[in-house]
């Protein structure tokens, strides 16, 4: 009997969604069995945009967890990142400073190194833009309407994306990335699988337990869990919540950073508004994963990588960001606070 | 007896007239080149102008579904776009001589209107209490079934319509065809939004703002592939040889009836309650009110007036490229009505006028030849300005003149009562204790 109400009152939804998920099942599977080799490229070409993502949502969700701001300058701070590391490579050649220093390094340490080199000053430059941006446009809207703080937020970022594209920024033209190393790619049955991918998902991987570490093991990760739970009782327990906030800001910025090197290695083109698009899927993979969870983003990015690519590959290649945003709404209607959140009680 | 047409007296009908008429003039002078008021009537600024009516549209909508209703929407922008290229396409069709645009856009609003309503009857007679994701479903079943209903219709009746029309004089059947497009439009938009609002609104704060940018979003994306169903919309290239019809009349009879719509319901006792969900949507729970109703209501009215700004922008411009819809520039109406200050209608018209003169008409004429990249480099800063120094916005939910609600005033005069009362109680009671000579 309560079986039968409960089938009168939901039954509809479940089925509706059900066969949704069923359908898209289908597609896949039938893929996966007549043409095993181009899904599995597309897993791993989805591997690869997904962990980029993974990168830039970071940020996002860290940033919304301690001060429930949508940061819209973030995608922004990750365009800028690229055009650092454009400069840094094709002007200042930085990235063959490793062999002018110690001579008789082979080719593949030294473009290693200078890889490396190009991720650390985008890192650094990112980071000490969104310091600037956080000082100067969000502390003071610290205690306004969270609106006010948003608005904030959206012009900051067209400030960026058309400052930068003046002349004597970075022009508003497309620009060809040079790429500080060279490509390889292996095949494997079919397979083929580029250097460039197994940089982007190791450097991935290795700032995420970077990331989980800071925030699990150090004073000012617990600094910042504190604050993110309850901002002002944090501060009254001696927490110095700007700082919190500022760091906060500063460590998104730098993991997209990294992200935006990788990302402009992957795509090597650039322009001023680059950000927008990897940007908003960043934040929806926020979303997706649970908005304030670290790991949550970090699965969110994976899934909105593999949906883009995949629907790209089986659906439509134009409807693909539709089919991204419809993936998003479902989900968002069937456990609204993402994958990993925690439900928000309601407060009376 | 006095008359009242939309709540306002015959005075303020006759005003609205004449600042229609005097602009018209102005219009006309500035089109023959006559100084001054080339200044500010000029082509130029009159394209600025009824853009600005357009963009008020959208931005008074939005501030039902945000600043009234306290829903944080990003979707008013996709809500645009659908009523541009809906109506955009019916009066394309009919200028190429095909009716059936007209005849579907009008039957599957009018038939997807009944469906939702016997479908919401269906759910509350023998469902009761049903979750919102079934409800969807539900109504999606209808709207299948009613797009195809008036499909088949449209097929039947295109010919018959086509030709009642043809007997009008060319120039009245286009506005006349321009107006049911139009409000056509806006209603698919509205029912559109009725069926988007079913699953999504229960979500609430920012989940709900997300998934409506989704909605944006796949408006966006659709409309750059419009050309798949539809080949004259030309997708990605943008759709050309819409029939340029709005004109100022029609934009500002637009504005003023939206105010007033808007105006005379936040004035209600069913403006009231979509206010009261604002303030506090737990405690207008615990009063009785129905917060789903009536949150689905200022959504469903926000995007019909969505709809409608939509069509009067691509019977202005002639022509219609997605990019205008993109998500950046869904940013515009929220940009305008924090500016405006939530929750005032005033306040959004004058913020919206204020904005595209600002943007479109004094930075292009004063940023040099060659500096027009900076025009987007000072808004923003004017943006963070403003943001510091009045976060309330420009009006922070005041209203002036005719868009003042009624029981404003009324309260106010009570209150000024209660105080004359209690003033002249206190002075009654100060002249008891001391004699007069001493309390001067």
């Amino acid at each position: 009997m309560q079986r039968v109400a409960t089938w009168r009152r939901k039954g509809l939804g479940r089925l509706f969604l059900w066969g949704l998920a069923a359908l898209a099942a289908y597609v896949l599977i039938r893929n996966l069995v007549t043409n095993p080799t181009l899904f599995f490229q597309q897993v791993i070409n989805g591997l690869q945009l997904g962990f980029v993502y993974a990168l830039i949502s970071l940020g996002y969700t860290m940033v919304y967890g301690i001060v429930r701001l949508i940061n819209f300058a973030h995608g922004d701070i990750f365009m800028v990142g690229a055009f650092v590391s454009f400069y840094a490579i094709s002007r200042f050649q930085l990235n063959q400073v490793p062999a002018q220093i110690v001579g008789g390094l082979s080719s593949n340490i030294s473009a290693f190194l200078g890889t490396i080199l190009v991720i650390i000053l985008s890192m650094l430059t990112c980071s000490a833009l969104a310091t600037t941006v956080e000082r100067v446009a969000y502390k003071p809207l610290r205690n306004a309407p969270r609106i006010a703080a948003l608005i904030t937020a959206i012009g900051v970022s067209f400030f960026l994306e058309y400052f930068a594209a003046l002349e004597f920024v970075f022009t508003s033209d497309y620009i060809n990335y040079q790429r500080p190393f060279p490509v390889q790619v292996w095949d494997i049955r079919g397979v083929k699988i580029s250097n460039i991918m197994l940089i982007i998902v190791v450097t991935a991987i290795i700032f995420l337990v970077i990331l989980q570490q800071i925030v699990r093991r150090t004073k000012i990760g617990k600094a910042m869990r504190a604050t993110s739970y309850d901002t002002p009782t944090a501060r009254l327990m001696g927490i110095n919540v700007d700082g919190v906030i500022t760091f906060t800001f500063a460590l998104g910025a730098a993991l997209a950073g990294a992200g935006s090197v990788l990302y402009a290695i992957a795509y090597p083109q650039l322009i001023v508004f680059m950000g927008i698009l990897p940007g908003l899927k960043a934040f929806v993979a926020a979303v997706l994963g649970g908005i304030g969870s670290i790991p949550g983003a970090f699965i969110g990015s994976l899934i909105m990588g593999q949906a883009e690519v995949l629907s790209a590959g089986y659906l439509s290649t134009t409807l693909r960001d539709a089919i991204a945003f419809t993936i998003l709404i479902l989900v968002l209607l069937v456990r609204p606070q993402g994958l990993f959140g925690e439900p928000e009680g309601e407060k009376v | 007896m006095k008359r009242h047409v939309l709540g306002q007296d015959l005075r303020f009908w006759l005003l609205a007239i004449v600042v229609m008429l005097v602009a018209q003039g102005i219009f006309f002078l500035g089109d023959r080149d006559i100084p001054i008021f080339n200044l500010v009537g000029g082509p130029f600024a009159k394209r600025v102008i009824i853009s600005a009516c357009t963009i008020s549209i959208v931005s008074l909508g939005l501030n039902l579904i945000y600043g009234f209703n306290g829903q944080f929407s990003l979707g008013q922008w996709g809500f645009y776009a659908l009523g541009a290229y809906a109506a955009a396409d019916v009066t394309y069709r009919w200028n190429i001589g095909d009716a059936s645009g007209l005849v579907f856009v009008v039957l599957v609003v009018a038939l997807l209107a009944v469906t939702y309503g016997l479908i919401g009857r269906l759910i509350r007679r023998s469902f009761g209490f049903m979750d919102e994701m079934s409800k969807f479903t539900l109504y999606l079943i209808g709207t299948a079934m009613a797009v195809v209903v008036s499909l088949i219709l449209t097929r039947l009746l295109h010919g018959v319509v086509g030709a009642i029309f043809g007997i009008l004089p060319a120039t009245l059947s286009m506005q006349l065809v321009f107006l049911i497009a139009t409000l056509a439009a806006a209603g698919l938009a509205a029912v559109f939004s009725y069926l988007f609002g079913q699953p999504v609104l229960k979500l609430g704060g920012d989940y709900f703002g997300i998934a409506s940018w989704g909605l944006t979003m796949v408006m966006f994306v659709l409309a750059n592939n419009a050309d798949r169903v539809f080949p004259e919309m030309k997708g990605s290239r943008g759709m050309i040889g819409i029939p340029v019809v709005t004109d100022w009349p029609w934009a500002y009879l637009f504005l003023v009836l939206v105010a007033l719509t808007m105006r005379n319901l936040l004035d209600s006792s069913h403006g009231r309650a979509v206010i009261s969900i604002r303030e506090d949507e737990t405690a207008a729970k615990a009063m009785g009110i129905d917060t789903t109703q009536y949150k689905t209501l200022a959504f469903v009215i926000g995007s019909f007036f969505a709809g409608l700004a939509g069509s009067l922008y691509a019977h202005q411009e002639g022509f219609l490229h997605p990019s205008t819809f993109n998500f950046i520039k869904s940013f515009d109406p929220l940009i305008i009505i924090v500016f405006g200050g939530l929750g005032s209608i005033t306040g959004t018209i004058v913020a919206s006028f204020g904005w595209a003169m600002v943007l479109f008409y004094i930075l292009p004429s004063i940023l040099p030849a060659g500096g027009e990249g900076w025009r987007f480099v000072v808004y923003p800063l004017a943006l963070l300005l403003i943001m510091l120094l009045r976060q309330q916005g420009l009006l922070g939910g005041t209203e002036w003149g005719f868009l003042k609600p009624t029981r404003w005033s009324l309260a106010k005069k009570l209150q000024s009562q209660t105080k004359a009362t209690e003033k002249a109680a206190d002075a009654q009671a100060g002249a008891g204790v001391l004699p007069p000579e001493v309390a001067r």
